[in-house]
């Protein structure tokens, strides 16, 4: 019966091209912009670390000596940090901060660059998946001696050594030394989520959380005498002294645990209050009410990381698609109202209301598919388009295999859709009016 | 033309009519929204920054020591003045539209208890201030010996210049020349008033405190090194700026160059609104696809409607009606779709536009817009009916005495 509709359908929709043109485009617009932007939307809102990053917390504390604000600093100071950190009461832990430094790399004979460095500490490498090309990451140990070593990615890897095994080789970072022990595989997490931080700020234009991972990583140590004064700073209380960081009233090291099971959460959640209202009764803290531990994907919704202007380009295209939906609709019913003494005669010859609503439903699914492939290429297009923009993220765009069938299902459901209530009006038309007048 | 019949004929196909005038009222609503916020998008891109954009351009490098930031800032300002072509090259720590370093809150006692708004330092070298091309409004220019070296961030009293916009924001309907404000223990007294002079990044306050702005004159040092602005003949600066890029390599080789804010201050606004030049030109395109899809709707419908009243059409004009009556019969009906489409399009419109304001910063929609959005469509409209309504125009009457 279906292949029989479907011979129907495609008569039907040779027989007057135009029109059938004119709905098949209105489709192919629609899905094209809407999957395009959705598909941006799927890849910028998606979990950067599944299966993994409902063990990844964040744990928050105020600091701030100054009246209570509504929420605590979105990193923490260096004390708190490393108090937190070194109490090593999680299944794992790290410290997070990032810096600029000049590098050069004596065997290679290329100009100094600036490197953007991040300082951590030894946890971050298996906390948070990241996948080694040659060698690893360094010990707790060289946290602890402040060895001199670090990490490259791979792009660094690329450009200073031909992608060559660099392990053993030597990076001169700013005035020091540093060995490599490890070369990254192409990493590039969507977001760069082990840094997002003030998304509150930013007015909607978060696209920088989605830039590269950095160049370098260093035991944070070593990088404080490595590039002492160089590190980036979210913002102080006060004026800071620059030069000693590490007492400075400003916050500038983000923290991240890993607790595999619910109790081991609840425990960390009371291990951070506790640890606050104990700062606050030396008198370190004036705040001890509001410490906060989200969840790695609560604290990416947080920061409201996916750029406004990306939320809008989807409202749009959706509203876009909703038009060609009418659009769709109103062409239908012209379609099938015009046959409507081919209609009369089927019925007059047994055809069922439902026959009748079924074949006009196929009809409209093929319209669907057509529109759906040519929403493909249109979405191919303007997702090239966005890959075009200057925007942080615009190497991570592609379509993935779920997204292509999203396409099509899109397309279908949408055609459907529109389909109903022209099918519906066809199957309800009395046979014997339009028999009259054939 | 008489109504009643064509409302009439429009009540048999209430369906079709229905949807058109949906997708009018839809078309409408996203028309009058899109063109609002592409107007919003070009409207940030027009901030006045106050400064002579067309002949300054920002060299800044990175990664030195910044314990020969003396020494760095003696061999550069020496060496890119012997550039040919550079007027003027003066240290300073930041400039419009490139990275911000010197983001403050500052207060109006000097207790700290009056909050006066977080704003941006620009501190500039000798030089700079008749560089920069800033116009004064009132008080004076900055003397010589107003420029203090720094120990940290900012001399520790100085005198000021700030912008028009600011002073009222921090004394509204008073003088503001020789008021005071301080910084921790950072002291000010306003020296003069500044036309415009944009921060280098939009406002943590949004759009209205992107003048928030204050010129502190000081001397080149250690805390204030490695951004530099050079001032040259519009013409010729490319060419000046290319060259003073060139010369880093010699002049400082042991710091390394940033290229993204080593640009004349026109690329670097350039680059700062790119986003938004994006925006709206994926604005524009979503509404011209919009028009396009209503349009072609239009057209479809009203064929359909042409070819299945072909009999009726046949029967009117040989009842007499002329090739105009008919015509008009399908721009008429046509425009009393679109007008109520765009009737429950305006609502629409205003209820889009509360949504976004809740998500968005965005203003009220401005009422102009509506019967702006409205003719639109009703031009849209009658092109798209033109073809089906000419085609029906066309039917001869001798239709009639067929197949009837």
């Amino acid at each position: 019966m279906l292949g029989y509709y479907l011979d129907l359908a495609l008569r039907s929709l040779k027989r007057n091209k135009v029109l059938t043109a004119l709905m098949v485009i209105a489709i192919a617009v629609g899905i094209g912009a809407s999957m395009t932007t959705l598909t941006v939307m799927h890849l910028l809102s998606g979990d950067p670390l599944p299966g993994k990053s409902g063990t990844l917390f964040y744990p928050q504390v105020d600091p701030d000596p100054g009246p209570k604000q509504k929420h605590p600093y979105d990193v923490m100071d260096y004390r708190s940090a490393f108090d937190l950190w070194s109490a090593h009461r999680a299944d794992r832990q790290t410290m997070i901060a990032s810096s600029q430094l000049r590098l050069t790399s004596p065997q290679v004979n290329l100009p100094p660059l600036m490197a953007k460095a991040l300082s951590t500490t030894s946890d971050f490498f298996p906390m948070f998946d990241v996948p080694f090309r040659y060698g690893n990451g360094w010990t707790a140990q060289d946290d602890v001696s402040r060895a001199r070593v670090a990490v490259i990615s791979s792009d660094l890897n690329d450009k200073l050594f031909n992608g060559a095994n660099s392990v053993g080789r030597t990076l001169r970072l700013r005035d020091t030394d540093m060995r490599i022990i490890g070369v990254l595989a192409p990493w590039r997490p969507s977001p760069q989520f082990y840094e997002v931080a003030g998304g509150r700020y930013s007015n909607g234009d978060t696209a920088s959380f989605y830039g590269r991972p950095e160049d370098v990583f260093m035991p944070f140590e070593s990088s404080l005498e490595v590039n002492s004064g160089g590190m980036n700073v979210f913002t102080c209380w006060s004026l800071p002294d620059p030069a000693h960081l590490k007492t400075a009233p400003c916050v500038w090291v983000a923290v991240w645990v890993q607790l595999n099971d619910a109790a081991g959460v609840v425990r960390y959640r009371h291990f951070v209050a506790d640890y606050a209202a104990q700062q606050k009764a030396m008198g370190r803290f004036a705040h001890a009410d509001d410490t906060r531990m989200p969840s790695l994907m609560e604290w990416l919704d947080y920061n409201q990381v996916v750029p406004s202007d990306v939320r809008l380009q989807t409202w749009l295209a959706f509203a876009f698609l909703l038009i060609c939906l009418f659009n769709t609709v109103g062409l239908l019913l012209a379609k099938f109202l015009r046959r409507a003494g081919e209609i009369g005669v089927r019925r007059a010859l047994g055809a069922s209301r439902t026959a009748v609503f079924a074949q006009c439903l196929v009809e409209a699914g093929l319209i669907g598919l057509l529109g759906g492939a040519g929403g493909l290429l249109l979405t191919l297009f303007g997702l090239w388009l966005v890959r075009r923009q200057p925007v942080e993220y615009a190497d991570l765009v592609h379509l993935d295999t779920a997204m292509f069938l999203v396409t099509f299902a899109l397309a279908i459901a949408a055609s459907l859709l529109a389909g109903v209530l022209p099918a519906l009006r066809a199957s309800r038309m009395p046979p014997g009016l339009q028999l009259k007048t054939l | 033309m008489q109504i009643q019949p064509i409302l009439t004929a429009l009540r048999k196909h209430r369906l079709a009519t229905m949807l058109i005038a949906l997708e009018i009222a839809l078309a409408c609503a996203v028309l009058c929204n899109a063109c609002f916020l592409i107007v919003n998008r070009v409207q940030q891109t027009r901030v006045i920054s106050g400064v002579d954009e067309s002949a300054l351009a920002a060299i800044k490098l990175t990664g030195y020591d910044p314990a020969r930031g003396v020494d760095l800032n003696a061999r550069v300002l020496s060496g890119l003045a012997k550039i040919p072509g550079v007027q003027s090259v003066s240290a300073i720590n930041q400039v419009p539209f490139g990275d911000h370093a010197g983001t403050a809150g500052i207060t109006t006692d000097p207790e700290g208890k009056r909050f006066g708004g977080v704003v941006d330092f620009y501190v500039g070298g000798p030089g700079s201030f008749k560089a920069l091309g800033v116009q004064l409004v009132a008080g004076r220019v900055p003397q010589p010996g107003e420029y203090q070296p720094v120990d940290f961030f900012v001399p520790d009293d100085s005198a000021v210049w700030v912008t028009r916009v600011l002073a009222e924001h921090l004394w509204p309907g008073v003088d503001p020349l020789g008021k005071e404000f301080w910084t921790g223990k950072f002291h000010f007294r306003v020296a003069g008033v500044l036309a415009h002079l944009a921060r280098p990044y939009g406002g943590e306050g949004g759009p209205s405190t992107i003048e928030w702005s204050v010129y502190v004159p000081a001397q080149p040092g250690a805390q204030l090194a490695a951004v530099y602005l050079l001032r040259a003949d519009p013409a010729r600066l490319p060419q000046v700026l290319r060259d003073a890029r060139a010369a880093m390599a010699t002049i400082a080789p042991d710091a390394v160059l940033d290229s993204k804010a080593s640009q004349t201050i026109g690329s670097l606004r350039e680059n700062y609104f790119r986003q938004d030049r994006v925006m709206a030109g994926i604005l524009v395109g979503v509404i011209a696809a919009l028009l396009l899809v209503t349009a072609l709707g239009i057209v479809g419908l009203a064929s359909f409607w042409v070819q299945q009243r072909r009999r009726q059409i046949g029967v009117r004009r040989a009842l007499g009606a002329t090739r105009g009556d008919i015509l008009r019969y399908f721009q008429t009906e046509n425009f009393l779709i679109v007008s109520g489409g765009i009737a429950l399009g305006m609502v629409l419109a205003f209820g889009l536009n509360l949504m976004l304001m809740q998500h968005y910063e965005l203003p009220r929609l401005p009422l102009y817009y509506l019967p702006v959005g409205a003719l639109a469509l009703w031009v849209l409209g009658q092109l798209a009916v033109l073809g089906p309504a000419l085609r029906a125009a066309a039917v001869p009457p001798v239709v009639a005495t067929r197949s009837v």
